[in-house]
This record gives structure tokens, sequence and C-alpha cells, in this order.
């Protein structure tokens, strides 16, 4: 069979998701934040939910998200997005409301908003991508700047004495009461894609049922600001970052009330 | 048992050849071309498409969205 009779809109597998406008992303090659969004775009549009979901986008690589998906956004301030989400999802309680955030977003400058954001419980769901590194503005050291990695500002590596220790800031989340589904996933493979198209699509239904806050942390490359080839970064992520970030479901319930939080009788 | 021939197509102009693809091909169907694109990058081509089973997963690991996956049944 001739290559012309196979390519065929009939024998068509897979393309690009609708969603996704024609915009050329302006991400690094091999930045894992243009399989992130795909995925997001796949799940809104598997959903049927593009008319009532709306993205808030950081500050940070992913700040132009609303150059690339065809949904309705809202920009942030540097780390408030939890607070933009906040304000959107109670004023509209029939959309589907995610934040998109980074890790220098999200747990440094944004960690009171995002640790406040999921105690309250607020329903919507949090993509935390998280490569180790601030990638936008030329990859210094964030909180989650594994021991001993190099960056622009941590040149020797990063040393707990001077620079303190990795957050682990999705362990963190996992115990307060209002999140309901919290796990740590990648885009590394094809069977770690899918699983973490699974996972974002399960969120994404969490904050539909009113669950409370779902959150998805997502450990990713930078390979630009690590200073390797993406596919090598996707081998020193498995074999540096997973031991410290290990990928899985931290938290998997609903937003309830358990009973050391029983509310004083009057 | 039937046999599945695929084929995939590289947007060569949105391809900024990261390699992501030929790495995740598990038939060694994809490569990198010498020649560079527009924007000067080393796109993906098929350089051994006959062994191609359409499995989707070049597409999938793509972070720019530039592969189209086609399969059919013979």
């Amino acid at each position: 069979m001739e290559l012309a009779d196979i390519i065929n809109p009939k024998n068509l597998v897979y393309k690009k998701p609708p969603l996704l406008t024609s915009t050329t992303m302006h991400y690094c090659p091999g930045c894992s934040h243009g399989v992130i969004h795909r995925l997001l775009a796949e799940v809104i549009e598997d959903m049927g939910i593009q008319e009532k979901t709306i993205g808030v986008s950081p500050v940070g690589c992913a700040v132009f998200a609303y150059n690339y998906i065809d949904i309705d956004w809202q920009e942030a301030a540097h780390g408030r997005a939890p607070a933009v989400a906040t304000g959107i999802a109670r004023t509209n309680p029939d959309k589907v409301v995610f934040t998109y955030q980074g890790d220098g977003d999200l747990a440094s400058i944004g960690a009171a908003e995002i640790l406040h954001a999921c105690n309250r419980g607020e329903d919507m769901v949090v993509i935390f991508v998280n490569n180790g590194i601030y990638g936008m503005t030329g990859g210094q050291m964030a909180p989650t700047t594994l021991l001993g990695q190099i960056t622009a500002t941590t040149p020797n590596g990063r040393e707990a004495g001077r620079n303190g220790y990795p957050l682990k800031i999705t362990e963190l989340i996992a115990q307060l009461p209002g999140t309901s589904y919290v796990t740590r996933q990648s885009v590394q493979t094809p069977a770690a894609i899918r699983k973490c198209k699974k996972a974002i699509s399960k969120a994404f239904q969490a904050a539909i049922d009113k669950k409370g806050t779902s959150f998805v942390e997502v450990v990713s490359t930078c390979n630009m600001n690590w200073k390797m080839t993406p596919v090598k970064a996707n081998e020193w992520m498995v074999e540096n970052m997973f031991p410290f970030y290990v990928p899985g479901d931290l938290k998997d319930s609903s937003k309830n009330n358990p009973e050391s939080y029983t509310p004083l009788k009057n | 048992m039937a046999k599945v021939i695929g084929a995939v197509v590289v947007d060569n102009e949105e391809c900024k050849g990261c390699g992501l693809c030929v790495v995740a091909c598990p038939q060694d169907v994809l490569g990198q071309n010498k020649q560079v694109n527009s924007r000067g990058y080393h796109y993906s081509f098929m350089k051994n498409p006959e062994a191609c089973i359409g499995c989707s997963n070049c597409a999938t690991v793509c972070p720019d969205t530039c592969i189209t996956v086609y399969r059919v049944k013979i």
C-alpha cells in the first residue's frame, strides 16, 4: 500500500485537537508545557465544557497560555492566580475554573494564595507545573530546586545551609481539608502522558462535582535552563527528580469535615 | 492477525526538532532531517516509513502537536 493511500482522512488516528489554536507556541523545543496544554485542550474537549471553562494564567513561561487554548482566560498577577480564580469561581458557580501555574509562581510568591485557596476548598482545578527552576527569567533557583542542583543563582549547586531545603508543596496541600484530589504526574513518556490525561480529567470532574480543590502537579523539564537536550532532560528528571518528587496520587477523597474540624457548639 | 500499517505526517514548519518523537517511536521510524526548516530546526521525518504501525506514540509526546497519525488495517 502506498503512503498516499494511508494518508487519508478516513484512516486518521490522531490529529491536533481543534481547541488548540494554530498559533505556534513560544516555548523552547521539547518543553513540557506544550504537552500539558494539549492534554488540557483534549480533556476540555472530551468533557464538552469549552463554553463554560475559564482558565487563569500565571506569570511565568505559561503567561501566554491564552493564545494557545481556545477558551476564556484571565491573566493574574504573579502568584495570585488562585485568588483571582476564587473570585471567578464564587461569582460564577456554574463555570469550571482552573489555574495553570509554575513552581516559581505557585510555590514561591503565590504560596500564601494557594494554601488558603486550597484550605477554603474553592471548587477549582490547579495545574502546577514543577520544573525546579525559574524558566522564564533565565534559570534562577526556585523553592522546588533540588539540593545540589546547579542554577544561575546557585552555580555550585543548592546548599541547604545557605539556600534552604526544596519545598514539597504538593505534600503540604494534600494535608488540607479543602482539597479533594491531589496527585503528582509527569509527561516524559507516552504512558505517563496518558496517565496524566486521566488525572487531569478526574480533577476537572471533581471540580464540576463541587468536591473541593483538585491539585495536579506535573513534574516537568526545563531543558534550556538545565542546559541539556530534551531527551537528556527527561532522563535527568527520572533519575533525579522522581526520587524526591515521587509520582502518584497523594489524596483522593472529597471536601469533607474531618473529626478534628468539628465546629464549636453555641 | 491483521497487519496494521501506519503513516505519520509532520508539519515541517511547526516542528522544533526536539527529538522526543524519535526516542518515543517503538519501531525506529522517525529521524531528524539533515535539512532545516525556515526557523533553523532539524525537523522530524519518516526515515523508515515501512515500519510504522500508527501507534501515535510520537504524536502523544510531541510538545508542539505537529504530528498527525494515520493507520490502516490490511
